[in-house]
């Protein structure tokens, strides 16, 4: 496709045109996989991101991921506020999982006996099946392996999607992540030149929605299933009780706080399965933004706050410029502040008095 | 931070149980007998000098610096509470019509926790009123006296480049960070964290106690040994406690109220000071003759 945008920068014969011709067979036969090398990757969890190439070595491969399911209870506030968590991998979000256009993701899905509900996975990046949902669905005590063609470049949200009234409420539950799909010779700038990164952090965002007694106090529960009937009201609600990075407010701060330093490019795919997000680097700024997550288009440049729509994932790309203590937010700051949408970057380096000083400190007001 | 008592002999830690159960008829109205306001361990304190780091923001050469260490003076005895003021303490006044409900909904033997600086304020003169005695929240110096080895104040960062910004908030948010300090929402019953070595308890647990001393931006004269100026800010005040911060007085819940990384206060509260001799000081003030 070529987009009105595209046209006008001029970028078709760069971007857009090494998107679409690709160098993969347009049509391969199950054969044909079966001959491609395989490479298996272990999972890490967000906000770090498995070692890959950038640039992809070497043609198409199948490579194999394993995530087991958890269903287990987790503090989300500094309050001891529990949620009845269901996680991909043991963590929210579940893993980031990085391979290039033309690969084929392989996910083995565990459902361990110690569960209690049924469990599948919907990717946003798959084509056909539900997004792997309609092949997936396993009880606690079984395994399924699903194979998917990455067809197309960028950030997809995967999540859990076990049929009606049970999809939402496992995606509040925490059943959520991503996967990114580079293009095989990386990611480019609008003029299609590469740009690289020397850091990759996954911030996977969540919506809760605990339930509160008479008093207002947040309620607890044995498990997941004693909690349904209760969060499916303030669900209906729409009003998120915690909006949270990480799986539990202020999990990206303190000793967790993300790293940097000054003249480092730091890619950040941001996750949010259910609910639009608009994140926002306090002193920063997204150098080169796919808002939409999709590689084939063009970043937009220089952005303030960028609009990550519910259900998908975007990625920023920005080399810091100043040290420090950077916030990164849900620049609803209601959500930041009281909710819980805040991580932290701490950033080494040299002060730059040519990008900020302060002239003049703090002094009585001189009529 | 340190904490550097000149003398510390002559502490008086035995804790003087007060009844402070009449009611003083100074206004002309008719003595309404009563059974006893409050009753409250209080700790007296012999008068002392230490070295203390003050509170508040502070300037050397136009450039951010650590908060100076000066010299302060206790020179009367220090009675202040041993413990924290309880919830059910604060509700009589809250009964009195006198101090509005706490956003904590514990009640009895714990400590009144969910109020602001007002609702200190307020209490604080509903007891003197009730008592015809002089009670008040207690300055950041008495605090830090009264808090002894357990008084910490802010959280530092570096000063070893003053010209760049940066490397302070870098060390002062990894200073705070590697505290480890996990958060400890629920509030305890008096005395689970024990007493210091003055015999004053639960400091520095897992309540922040308002003080009376407000926030001030100040600027060190060129030495460093002094404050050269300083512009106050009354709408904040010192809080203490596991750490030393700052709050808006209307500010209940200290995990929203400030303190934008790091630790916030797990949960606001008070104790009161009691001035000796403040009788009279209350009488001529209630019949205006201050």
């Amino acid at each position: 496709m070529l987009t009105r945008r595209e046209a006008l920068l001029g970028s078709v014969l760069t971007a857009a045109a090494i998107a679409t011709i690709g160098p993969v067979p347009a049509m391969a036969t199950a054969k044909d996989v079966a001959g491609l090398p395989r490479e298996k990757v272990t999972l890490v969890a967000p906000p770090f991101v498995h070692a890959h190439d950038q640039v992809a070595k070497g043609g198409p491969k199948v490579v194999e991921f394993t995530m087991k399911i958890e269903e287990k209870p987790t503090v989300i506030d500094a309050d001891g506020t529990q949620l009845n968590a269901m996680t991909y991998n043991g963590s929210i979000p579940g893993p980031l999982m990085v391979v290039h256009e033309g690969d084929y993701l392989e996910l083995t899905l565990i459902n361990p006996d110690t569960n209690t509900l049924a469990h599948n996975i919907d990717f946003h990046a798959a084509t056909g099946g539900l997004g792997g949902g309609a092949l997936t669905l396993i009880n606690p005590g079984e395994q399924v392996t699903l194979r998917f063609k990455a067809t197309r470049s960028g950030t997809f949200v995967y999540h859990c999607a076990p049929g009606g009234a049970m999809i939402p409420w496992h995606v509040v539950s925490g059943m959520s992540g991503a996967v990114m799909v580079l293009p095989r010779d990386g990611l480019k700038d609008e003029k299609g030149k590469p740009v690289r990164y020397d850091r990759i952090y996954y911030i996977g965002e969540n919506d809760f929605y605990i339930p509160r007694d008479e008093q207002g106090k947040f309620k607890k529960y044995d498990s997941a299933g004693d909690n349904y009937d209760d969060t499916v009201k303030v669900m209906r609600g729409l009003i998120p009780t915690h909006v949270v990075f990480n799986g539990k407010a202020g999990s990206l701060t303190g000793e967790n706080a993300m790293k940097a330093k000054v003249g480092e490019t730091v890619l950040i795919v941001h996750s949010q399965a259910n609910r639009d997000t608009r994140p926002h680097l306090i002193g920063g700024h997204g150098d080169f933004v796919w808002e939409g997550g999709k590689f084939a288009n063009p970043p937009a440049k220089d952005m303030e706050t960028w609009f990550i729509r519910g259900g998908s994932a975007g990625a920023a790309l920005y080399t810091f410029r100043q040290p420090g203590v950077y916030a990164y937010v849900n620049h609803n700051l209601i959500e930041a502040v009281e909710l819980g949408a805040t991580a932290h970057f701490t950033v080494d380096g040299t002060w730059d008095d040519d990008l900020m000083m302060q002239v003049e400190a703090p002094k009585a007001i001189t009529s | 931070m340190s904490f550097d008592p000149v003398f510390t002999f002559g502490t008086i830690a035995a804790a003087a149980l007060i009844g402070l159960g009449v009611s003083h008829a100074i206004d002309g109205m008719p003595s309404q007998p009563r059974g006893p306001v409050i009753l409250t361990d209080m700790v007296t304190l012999a008068p002392s000098s230490f070295d203390h780091p003050q509170p508040g923001e502070f300037l050397k050469d136009d450039h951010s610096a650590p908060a100076p260490v000066l010299k302060e003076t206790i020179d009367a005895p220090l009675e202040i509470m041993k413990f924290q003021v309880t919830a059910s303490d604060y509700d009589r006044c809250v009964l009195d019509g006198a101090c509005k409900p706490a956003d904590s909904r514990l009640a009895g033997n714990v400590p009144a926790t969910g109020v602001s600086f007002i609702d200190a304020q307020a209490y604080a003169d509903w007891l003197s009123e009730k008592t015809g005695e002089a009670w008040r929240l207690p300055t950041d110096v008495e605090w830090a006296y009264a808090a002894g080895e357990r008084f910490r104040a802010d959280i530092e960062g570096s000063a070893d480049d003053p010209a760049d910004p940066a490397r302070r908030w870098l060390t002062q948010y990894r200073n705070e960070a590697a505290l480890g300090r996990k958060p400890d929402p629920e509030p305890r019953p008096l005395g689970a964290f024990g007493t210091n070595s003055n015999g004053v308890a639960d400091v520095a647990g897992n309540v922040w106690e308002w003080t009376a001393t407000c926030y001030a931006h100040a600027t060190m004269s060129s030495d460093g040994a002094r404050i050269a100026s300083s512009i106050t800010n009354c709408g904040v005040h010192v809080v203490e406690g596991f750490h030393r911060t700052y709050m808006s007085n209307f500010i209940r819940d200290g995990k929203s109220g400030g303190c934008a990384v790091g630790t916030p206060p797990d949960n606001l509260g008070f104790r009161l000071v009691h001035d000796p001799g403040g009788f009279l000081q209350e009488a001529r003030r209630r019949l205006g003759l201050t």
